[in-house]
């Protein structure tokens, strides 16, 4: 379990996380929603300290970040953000075989080796996995990443946005393969996701943010209804009842 | 297309035998004691520089993740003009600090590691992984530094002008053996002490929030490459001038070649071209400019070329 306590997050005068407590609950999905500038990005930069908090602690399974020593971590969180602009040329392959680093400090070994085959089927990625990734489409390239955080093997996955780029298909594709990773392998995965459907669909519970601050957090059920989203995102939902799934109609 | 190992190997015999002309060529049975007591140290000299500013260039690509810079950016070039240019200009030419050799070279690298190691200090500190800021408050103290030292050698008198425009270039004809050892071993040290980090390296090529995801150190590993790039450059600039051009070309020559992201191969490459175009211009400036240019104007002149090949090659692509 992943526990964030009241975190604050100053960029200048402005705040951009405002006394932030919620936790992410073991061997489920939690998708985190809410409108452009919540401060959902931020918060999962915060808890896989690629960002310091200025007042706060996050504690993953109940050790303080800090505690934590930065290579146990690796092996415990791993993080995958939106955009990751890079200055060389790598195959998949080899980007997927960056995911073992903190496993094999660069000497692959045949279990690293066997860790990076099976990440590359699980993305399906089999057939281009010696192309360069400035030879891939964006959903290529999207999938490749998630590969790579496959193959480092945590227990704790958090994705920033990971749908970005994808077309219908392949969105419900990596959705799918989240549920199996949390069913088969037992994961815990964290999501900022901005298809409110999505998160609907496949999320066990759910975080809404706004300005910063929390505004409800609890069983996927019962955050979407159109009360709750019409507060979050100061727009007119509908949620209707279909195929035992709850959809969002806001268009 | 070869494999980086044997392009590695052609490399260094190519490297090799271009240094071996370099010490033989034009050897009789009455000159070459006189000839091998010059030239041995030259090559010394041409193998720690080339190995210096191979490395240091690319560690400082990987720490800046960019392709056309150098560490002259961090300012240390034009720290040493002024070093040079104010020792003359107070002191006199044939002041202690400005004849002898050792005592220059012993103040100019702690002053110059001094002055790299406050920067580094105080930006980064503070900020972590901000490392623009870092490279502009690099390049403000050495456009700084070049001003005042030209301001230094504009009321100079004529005769010491011309002291200080002999340090201005890089130079191999005037290395001293004392110093030579120094700079050896201190270039060696850092180069074995850092070398089992290049795996972590190779990290840092997917950018800071990949590394820090990885496990990587990210603060302390760049404080350590920072701190290996301004000693190499001291040593190399204080032992034959400034040079730190160079680094551009072997190194983006070096990642042309072997068009890889490993670390390994890398350094191994630009040491190896560093050295390659350090002997080659030598020769040329000995044996057929008969030394009427310093050896700096012929790799600025190459280096120039090939800088703005690379710009139009990015623009393009």
């Amino acid at each position: 379990m992943i526990e964030i306590r009241g975190i604050e997050k100053n960029y200048g005068k402005l705040r951009v996380l405002d006394d932030v407590s919620t936790t992410i609950e073991k061997g489920k999905i939690t998708s985190f929603i809410g409108p452009n500038g919540a401060g959902k990005s931020t918060l999962l930069s915060v808890v896989s300290r690629l960002v310091n908090q200025d007042r706060g602690q996050v504690l993953i399974e109940g050790r303080s970040l800090t505690d934590w020593d930065s290579d146990e971590l690796a092996k415990k969180v791993s993080i995958l953000r939106q955009s990751n602009h890079m200055n060389v040329r790598l195959t998949i392959r080899e980007l997927v075989s960056f995911g073992r680093f903190p496993h094999s400090k660069g000497r692959l070994t045949k279990e690293d080796k066997d860790f990076i085959d099976r990440a590359i089927e699980y993305m399906k990625l089999e057939d281009i996995q010696h192309k360069y990734l400035d030879q891939l489409s964006g959903g290529q390239r999207q999938r490749a990443y998630i590969a790579m955080v496959i193959s480092q093997d945590t227990d704790y996955i958090l994705l920033d946005e990971p749908l970005n780029n994808l077309d219908m298909k392949h969105a419900v594709e990596i959705m799918r393969m989240l549920k199996k990773l949390v069913r088969d392998l037992d994961k815990t995965i964290a999501i900022v996701i901005h298809d409110i459907n999505f998160a609907s669909c496949y999320s066990d519970r759910v975080v809404a943010m706004k300005d910063g601050r929390l505004m409800e957090e609890g069983e996927t059920d019962k955050i979407i209804n159109s009360h709750s989203l019409g507060q979050i995102y100061d727009m007119d939902f509908q949620v209707t009842r279909m195929n035992n799934m709850n959809l969002c109609v806001y268009f | 297309m070869m494999d980086n190992k044997r392009k590695i190997v052609i490399l260094t015999l190519i490297s090799l035998a271009m240094t071996l002309a370099f010490v033989f060529w034009g050897l009789g049975p009455t000159n070459w004691k006189f000839f091998i007591q010059t030239r041995l140290p030259k090559v010394a000299a041409i193998a720690i520089t080339g190995a210096a500013i191979g490395y240091s260039s690319l560690l400082f690509q990987t720490v800046s993740n960019n392709r056309i810079l150098t560490p002259s950016v961090l300012g240390l070039d034009s720290l040493y003009m002024l070093l040079q240019t104010f020792v003359i200009f107070t002191f006199g030419s044939t002041s202690r600090v400005a004849v002898d050799r050792n005592l220059n070279f012993f103040i100019t690298v702690i002053l110059m590691v001094l002055f790299s190691t406050l920067l580094f200090k105080l930006l980064l500190q503070r900020e972590s992984g901000n490392i623009m800021k870092l490279l502009l408050v690099g390049i403000i103290m050495g456009t700084l530094f070049s001003s005042l030292s030209s301001f230094m050698q504009m009321v100079i008198d004529p005769n010491e002008f011309m002291h200080v425009q002999d340090r201005m270039f890089a130079s191999f004809n005037r290395v001293n053996t004392d110093i030579l050892i120094v700079a050896m071993v201190i270039t060696i040290g850092a180069l074995s002490l850092t070398l089992k980090d290049t795996a972590l390296w190779d990290v840092l090529t997917l950018g800071r929030d990949n590394a820090i995801n990885l496990g990587v150190d990210y603060d302390r590993t760049i404080r350590r490459m920072l701190f290996t790039v301004s000693l190499l450059v001291s040593v190399s600039t204080a032992l034959v001038g400034p040079i730190t051009f160079l680094g551009m070309l072997v190194v983006n020559l070096a990642r042309e070649m072997l068009n890889t992201f490993r670390h390994r191969e890398l350094i191994t490459g630009s040491i190896l071209l560093g050295i390659l175009f350090l002997v080659g211009g030598q020769l040329v400036v000995e044996r057929v400019l008969n030394f009427s240019t310093p050896i700096s104007v012929i790799i600025n002149f190459v280096g120039g070329i090939y800088f703005i090949k690379l710009l139009l090659k990015e623009s393009v692509g």
